[in-house]
């Protein structure tokens, strides 16, 4: 059962091979039995688990299941869910338990989706490895020596781990896409204001997205037409009527132009990764797709715009982390400053805390228009080189990072060189693109994931180059080998 | 030493939307704590702002009022500061492209004057809660209900010259928003706050001396005692060679003083920049024909009208014209009676005079309009005079029916029957005989004045019922 | 742009963050290096460039003024770190 897709579980519940209370109980056995070694999962209630599986197993007996009733998904610990602590890898939150679940787990909970627990994380989805958790790092589960690249890494994690058939992530700068390149598990991000962002805890609210992360493309499609729509509550999402992403998986890719920027080729792209990334886009071709040069000249400023842009933005969403209506407090404040500076020092870890310090000088007053006003001008070259690109091709492909993932501890202690991991997922965000990375093959045993990115709204056509180049290869079928066997 | 007094006012305008501006809790005033605080209100995590299309419409309206230039394209921005009753750690607000740009209109001075104040612009922003001061174990309570009420800021140009001005400047604006219905005005329940800036300079200098801002000034009354305070605390400064610092001070209505303010944003440094989690509103010609079409005609429209068409002098327009429903009421009143002399000195000495002595609002007013009215006609047509008319107002005030059932049912019509008069008038004369003597060998001028006595004796025969103006004439025929 | 010491502090406490004072160099040497790799960005030539806020340049929408929360209060204050008579407490502050 648990080494079986999401479209396969949902035909195995409908048919009655198995039961969505054993199919859950199989990967709560997983978790328990396997999980210390990954750490993927901040919290998972068992309790609530079966009682929500044995309420899909009754829906489904009444005949009226939706497509993903019954089925477990992780959710990354950002998206607020009710009465099951939501503490985004954050001390500040470790005793958070709201009130209230985000849109994305109200559409999920409707649905009769089961959730299965809520995954590890970087703290307040700041990093790019997984390590600045307060609940400790997560581990990769290809190699155990090695991170799984964040900030979902816990989602990414579980999902190759296969301790959960699919899971939710976010993406501010490639934290859905980079650990999906290191887990070997594929995950797309949708366009900006795609998916609700009412109920995930914000970090730059110009940036993130959520999306799914699973095994497939076709998985993806799958849990990702529950996620997307448009939301009310939230300003920021798009009107536009969101569609079935199944419906074009299987459509030819001939005549298909496929953009390669050649600042993606270029110096810092480690030797392997760029050899399974061409061999990856000959596959294209011989489905009868065009390769196409493209450039995006302002490629090298992504990091820099990157780096205002969003500290600027999660220094004030983080403001409301006082201790005054919920989460960490800091014990006997003496006087008003001191509740908050002290709340604030203890609640938040060394990465947050940098941030939000660069955020505030980003905004004060004297650096405001060299800095992020600056940020947000070079954000608009960056978008209109990709609008450039976009008249000569369909589809911009690459890879997701410029190596396999590092080992635990390499670059924790050196900001900077983490920030670089994220040189080619950033300018997806800042141009709101939609953006996935699929599985193409391995470096020494460590996944290499290839990066798709599309026109805004374009998820469909990126899931059908994905499900075609799926369909062709096996790449996203290999399994770590501590994931084989155990409870089945 | 002379002073020129520099007055600017920012004023913060509650707005009298249901829910609040950027979620869908209540504004009710006076709530239980906390109990219209959502998890938008309390910045929750994952809660995202979505504006109020009222909010919106009312500051469009009120820049159309001050014939202002709308922002076609506003933007919000976040104010981040630390306070307890700001959950977010900033503020929703609009620094670089309000909704209501520059615009202007009159106030009344008390000579009688008209003056065009400057309003630098309004825009749109978030209220905070309250932080409660009593002894909760020396600690401070706060109450989120009020934060996110929707406020409209208007800005004023540094126009004003004095606390009357001050004064004269913010009742105009009270008259002026809830005209247009977009607040209720109520300042003892903080709809309408203001914040003073001041400064002082000597008269025929055209730079500005250094302000203080003075925050939080709840009454037309505390205003004008907080300017007075100012100007003296500041005058003493400059008369003694101090320099004046700029600084927020607080207004003590209790002491009568200004002080400093000890904690709140000292030097802080706001760090405004756009909103990510709300987009630019756009504005177009057509939502703003729609609103313009629907405005309620203005209070200064309003003054220049009545005096046009109903004749009033300026003062008269003015006291008519402060409230809509003042006006509305004495438009009825004309309306029903026909002649707006009478209404107008009806309504501002008889109605006016009975709702203050009463305390009341034209709300709970027991004499309706066109009731009035109805009594102003029996004054037109001779059924009573004036003064019998008092009478019966007093006890249409008391409940006791319209003028037509009071003046019946006491027998208060006026006799104008001209035998019944005749009757009266001769019995005066026969009982008089001195004074006929002496009227009929006074000359003219001393005529016109005894007359007075013979009808005065007929009105008190009559029981104040005779109509006066037969009665003159009957005189005039039979005193020969 | 280099940054001193001294505005590491002024920046922390405008962010209401306490920073150990044994930490505080390590903190400015970093942030000196992330500022380092920002200012690459004012070599860009942006003067005719619009800043971009929204990635789709989406435009504002707005809901009807209606009520539609009711009082959560309860479930709410269950999960604050100090609450009295439905009031949140925080130390006493001084205007």
């Amino acid at each position: 059962m648990h080494d079986k897709s999401v479209a396969q579980l949902i035909a195995g519940l409908r048919a009655k091979q198995f039961t969505s209370v054993e199919l859950s109980r199989c990967f709560l056995d997983r978790i328990a039995a396997l999980d210390p070694g990954y750490n993927s999962f901040i919290t998972v209630d068992e309790t609530a688990v079966l009682a929500a599986a044995a309420a899909a197993d009754e829906r489904i007996a009444a005949g009226e299941a939706a497509t993903l009733t019954g089925i477990p998904i992780a959710h990354k610990d950002i998206f607020c869910t009710n009465g099951i602590r939501t503490s985004c890898g954050s001390r500040m939150l470790d005793n958070f338990v709201p009130p209230y679940d985000a849109t994305l787990i109200d559409k999920f909970n409707r649905e009769g989706a089961v959730i299965l627990g809520k995954t590890n994380m970087d703290e307040f989805a700041m990093g790019s490895s997984s390590e600045s958790s307060y609940y400790g790092p997560v581990r990769n589960p290809w190699d155990s020596s090695l991170v799984p690249g964040g900030s979902s890494g816990g989602s990414a994690a579980a999902v190759a781990a296969l301790l959960a058939p699919a899971a939710t992530g976010t993406d501010t700068g490639g934290s859905i896409r980079q650990p999906a390149a290191f887990c070997g598990i594929t995950g797309i991000k949708p366009t900006y204001g795609r998916v609700s962002r009412l109920g995930m805890v914000a970090f730059a609210s110009s940036l993130d997205q959520a999306g799914p992360m699973a095994h497939s493309a076709e998985d993806c499609a799958l849990l990702l037409n529950s996620m997307a729509g448009y939301d009310p509550l939230d300003s920021t999402s798009s009107e536009l009527p969101a569609e079935d992403y199944t419906a074009r998986l299987g459509d030819s890719l001939q005549g298909l132009r496929i953009g390669l920027p050649k600042e993606y080729f270029g110096e810092g792209l480690q030797a392997g990764t760029a050899r399974r990334i061409e061999q990856a886009l000959k596959e294209f071709e011989a489905q009868g797709a065009t390769l196409v040069e493209v450039s995006l000249p302002h490629s090298h400023l992504t990091i820099p715009t990157y780096y205002v842009i969003a500290p600027a933005e999660a220094s004030t969403n983080l403001s409301r982390f006082d201790g005054v209506r919920y989460g960490h407090r800091c014990s006997d404040p003496i006087d008003l400053h001191d509740l908050y500076t002290r709340t604030r020092e203890e609640g938040f870890g060394a990465e947050v805390k940098r941030r939000i310090l660069i955020g505030t000088y980003a905004l004060s007053a004297g650096y405001y228009d060299a800095y992020y006003k600056k940020a947000q001008q070079v954000r608009r070259l960056i978008k209109q080189d990709f609008t450039a690109c976009f008249e000569q091709v369909d589809v911009i492909a690459g890879p997701t990072t410029p190596g396999p993932a590092f080992a635990l501890g390499a670059k924790s202690d050196d900001p900077v060189a983490m920030y670089l991991e994220d040189i080619y997922t950033l300018a997806v965000n800042l141009a709101g693109l939609p953006g996935m990375s699929i599985p193409a093959g391995f470096v020494d045993g460590k996944p290499v994931g290839l990066q798709l990115i599309g026109r805004h709204f374009g998820e469909s056509q990126l899931l059908n180059v994905a499900h075609r180049y799926q369909l062709a290869t096996d790449w996203h079928l290999q399994r770590p080998a501590g994931a084989i066997g155990g409870a089945a | 030493m002379q002073w020129e007094t520099v007055i600017g006012l920012e004023v913060h305008l509650q707005l009298a939307t249901r829910s609040k501006i950027f979620s869908g809790s209540a504004t009710t005033f006076g709530a239980e704590p906390n109990t219209q605080a959502s998890a938008v209100d309390l910045a929750m995590p994952g809660m995202l702002p979505v504006l109020n299309a009222l909010a919106v419409r009312y500051a469009v309206m009120f820049g159309l009022g001050i014939g202002a230039d709308i922002g076609r394209r506003s933007v919000f921005d976040r104010k981040n500061y630390f306070y307890p009753d700001l959950p977010k750690g900033y503020q929703i607000s609009q620094f670089e492209a309000p909704i209501v740009g520059r615009g202007s209109f009159e106030i009344q001075l008390e000579d009688g004057t008209t003056r065009a104040i400057g309003i630098t612009r309004a825009h749109l922003e978030e209220d905070a809660g309250k932080s409660l001061h009593e002894d909760f174990h020396g600690q401070t309570g706060i109450d989120l209900n009020r934060a996110g009420t929707p406020l409209l800021e208007i800005v004023s140009e540094p126009d004003l010259r004095s606390a009357a001005e001050a004064v004269a400047y913010l009742k105009a604006l009270h008259s002026l928003v809830t005209y247009l219905g977009i607040s209720d005005g109520n300042m003892a329940e903080g709809s309408m706050r203001c914040d003073i800036n001041i400064s002082l300079r000597p008269p025929g200098s055209d730079t500005l001396g250094t302000r203080a801002e003075i925050k939080n000034v709840n009454s037309f009354r505390f205003v004008e005692k907080a300017i007075r305070h100012e100007f003296e605390r500041q005058a003493e400064i400059l008369e003694d060679g101090g320099k004046i610092v700029q600084e927020t001070r607080l207004y003590d209505a209790d002491l009568d003083e200004t002080r400093p303010m000890r904690s709140k944003e000292v030097a802080n440094d706001y760090r405004y920049f756009p909103e990510p989690d709300l987009l630019p509103v756009v504005i177009d010609e057509a939502y703003i024909e729609s609103v313009r079409a629907d405005l309620p005609e203005l209070p200064t429209e309003k003054r220049h009208r009545f005096v046009e068409q109903y004749g009033l002098g300026h003062y008269d327009a003015n006291v008519l014209a402060d409230s809509r429903e003042l006006a509305a009421y004495f438009e009825a009143v004309v309306a029903a009676c026909g002649d707006a002399k009478i209404a107008a000195n009806w309504v501002q000495v008889e109605l006016l005079g009975q709702l203050n002595r009463g305390e009341l609002s034209l709300n709970d007013c027991p004499v309706s309009a066109p009731a009035l009215g109805g009594l102003i006609k029996r004054i037109l047509d001779n059924s009573i005079s004036g003064k019998i008319a008092k009478q019966v107002f007093e006890a249409m005030w008391q409940g006791a029916g319209s003028a037509d059932e009071i003046i019946a049912a006491r027998g208060l019509q006026q006799v104008s029957d001209t035998g019944e008069l005749e009757g009266m008038v001769d019995a005066v004369i026969a009982a008089n005989a001195n004074q006929v003597a002496q009227y009929l060998a006074a000359d003219e001028d001393r005529r016109k004045k005894l007359v007075g006595f013979f009808v005065g004796q007929v009105m008190k025969l009559s029981k104040g019922q005779a109509n006066p103006q037969m009665v003159n004439d009957l005189l005039a025929k039979k005193l020969v | 742009m280099a940054i001193e010491q001294d505005e590491i502090e002024k920046i922390a406490e405008l962010a209401r963050i306490r920073i150990a004072p044994g930490q505080i160099g390590e903190v400015t040497q970093r942030i000196t290096e992330i500022l380092g790799m920002v200012d690459q960005l004012q070599a860009v030539d942006t003067s005719d460039v619009e800043p971009m806020a929204n990635p789709l340049d989406a435009v504002q929408r707005l809901r009807a003024d209606e009520v539609t929360e009711e009082n959560r209060r309860d479930a709410f204050q269950a999960i604050a770190p100090a609450v009295e008579n439905g009031l949140y407490l925080v130390p006493r502050v001084v205007e």
